[in-house]
């Protein structure tokens, strides 16, 4: 299928981006990598009048360290991601996420600040930037604006950002010592969607978890944080016990929809399996 | 330079080696534009929502979709082909690992294939049987299988390998 007809503009700074998103309202659409937004309109689910192509932005690139964060620019890209010894070093859980974001050809041009403004609830790092407590640095006419990750995602493909603004970067905090991160998702096939997956992020000292943020993609309608599952974990080792309790207290966490394939039931279960093994991988 | 709101853009970029100029409407996606204005078929148009891989370009010498890029994205850049790399003989050792283990099923497929298969070959030389599966799962179509597809490419990096280990 092709795409419907459309303008295209390419603008060189983040002003002149904005100033675009302004006057045209909800008739554009922001174009960074495409690998989401083009399939969209390939199947003419939507049909902007305008797209703002803001990969010429630099004010939206680079990876840096300042203050107490790793400020990851919005362009970055996954394949960028899974290569940055920065994020290796400081925010290992989007390292290890990254992988999972559909195939090479495609992460070679989606983007993080995309995938966080579509806000696809079984996509990987709205789930991540939720387990690490990021925030998300928002521009707009008025100037800059920061947005918790846990105030960000709102509904179903909505969050925080307006029309005329734009994700510019999200900050990730530098991980005190003893904090250890797993990703792990199940799909039908290496790259699909996944059915479920987890992103968990916790401080592991002589076998013992405390402070555990475990946040689950594909279970609703926005990445969701299990406060009890992970209250279950407070101090204590990754035991069978242990983890059976926060297997247990996940059903008062989750309420998963069902897909096409999997029931609601189908769903808790491997979120549950998800958990053994995130908290398996944390300790080991 | 940036381009203010146009539905078609006079674009240039460099394709196959040579530096290409056309207006471009702003919707036509990159493969499209490949195959029917510039009469390059190689690489093929089927999902036309990135699932496939049938229409894998190499961008900048990176892969990409070729049905998720428009062709005025392509501005400044290089891009390569299924021909381009054919006639350069870069993908030589891979087509003729294909033919001898006849490593093409229904053969719609096989441009992007290959294109993926290049950049495995030349981006992780050592990697194992599982590594190729993972690399080549963004070109399944609706074959299964793939076994004389992932047997080839292994046979290209074996045969690399031991050629660097001389």
């Amino acid at each position: 299928m092709k795409a419907p007809p459309f303008a295209y503009a390419r603008p060189d700074s983040l002003a002149e981006a904005l100033a675009l998103l302004a006057s045209h309202g909800d008739a554009a659409r922001v174009l960074a990598g495409g690998q989401s937004l083009l399939p969209s309109l390939n199947m003419r689910l939507s049909s902007p009048r305008l797209l703002v192509d803001i990969t010429g932005l630099t004010e939206l690139a680079g990876i840096r360290k300042q203050g107490g964060v790793l400020r990851v620019g919005a362009l970055t890209r996954h394949c960028e991601i899974e290569r940055s010894e920065e994020i290796a070093r400081h925010v290992p859980l989007l390292a290890r996420a990254a992988p999972h974001v559909a195939h090479v050809a495609i992460r070679n041009a989606g983007t993080l600040g995309g995938s966080i403004a579509l806000a696809d609830p079984a996509a990987e790092y709205p789930a991540c930037v939720l387990a690490l407590e990021a925030t998300l640095v928002i521009a707009g006419a008025q100037g800059e604006r920061r947005v918790a990750a846990r105030d960000f995602f709102r509904a179903l493909y909505t969050t925080a950002l307006a029309p005329d603004e734009l994700l510019t970067a999200v900050e990730f905090p530098l991980p005190a010592p003893g904090y250890r991160s797993a990703f792990v998702e199940l799909a039908r096939r290496h790259g699909d969607y996944a059915i479920v997956g987890l992103a968990a992020h916790g401080r592991v000292e002589n076998g013992t978890i405390s402070d555990l943020r475990l946040a689950y993609l594909g279970v609703g309608a926005t990445p969701v944080r299990a406060l009890r599952a992970a209250a279950a974990m407070e101090g204590r080792p990754c035991e069978p016990q242990a983890v059976a309790a926060a297997q247990a207290a996940l059903g008062e966490d989750l309420d998963p929809s069902p897909d096409l394939y999997h029931s609601a039931a189908a769903k808790l279960h491997l979120a549950r399996v998800l958990t053994g093994r995130a908290l398996a991988a944390l300790v080991q | 330079m940036s381009q203010a709101p146009a539905t078609e853009i006079e674009t240039s970029f460099v394709l196959n080696g040579t530096q290409v100029t056309r207006r471009i409407p702003a919707r036509q996606h990159l493969v499209d534009f490949l195959r029917e204005e510039m009469g390059l078929t190689g690489s093929h148009t089927a999902c036309e929502h990135g699932v496939c891989g049938a229409c894998t370009l190499r961008v900048d010498g990176e892969i990409v979709r070729g049905c998720l890029m428009l062709a005025v994205q392509a501005s400044g850049r290089k891009v390569d082909t299924i021909e381009g790399l054919s006639d350069s003989g870069e993908l030589a050792a891979l087509q003729s690992a294909f033919h001898e283990r006849n490593a093409l099923q229904c053969g719609f497929c096989t441009p992007g294939m290959l294109m993926a298969a290049l950049d495995l070959v030349k981006k992780r030389p050592a990697a194992t049987r599982e590594e190729i599966r993972v690399h080549l799962s963004g070109n399944y179509c609706r074959c299964t299988g793939y076994h004389a597809i992932v047997d080839a490419v292994e046979a290209v990096l074996e045969a690399r390998r031991e050629g660097a280990g001389r």
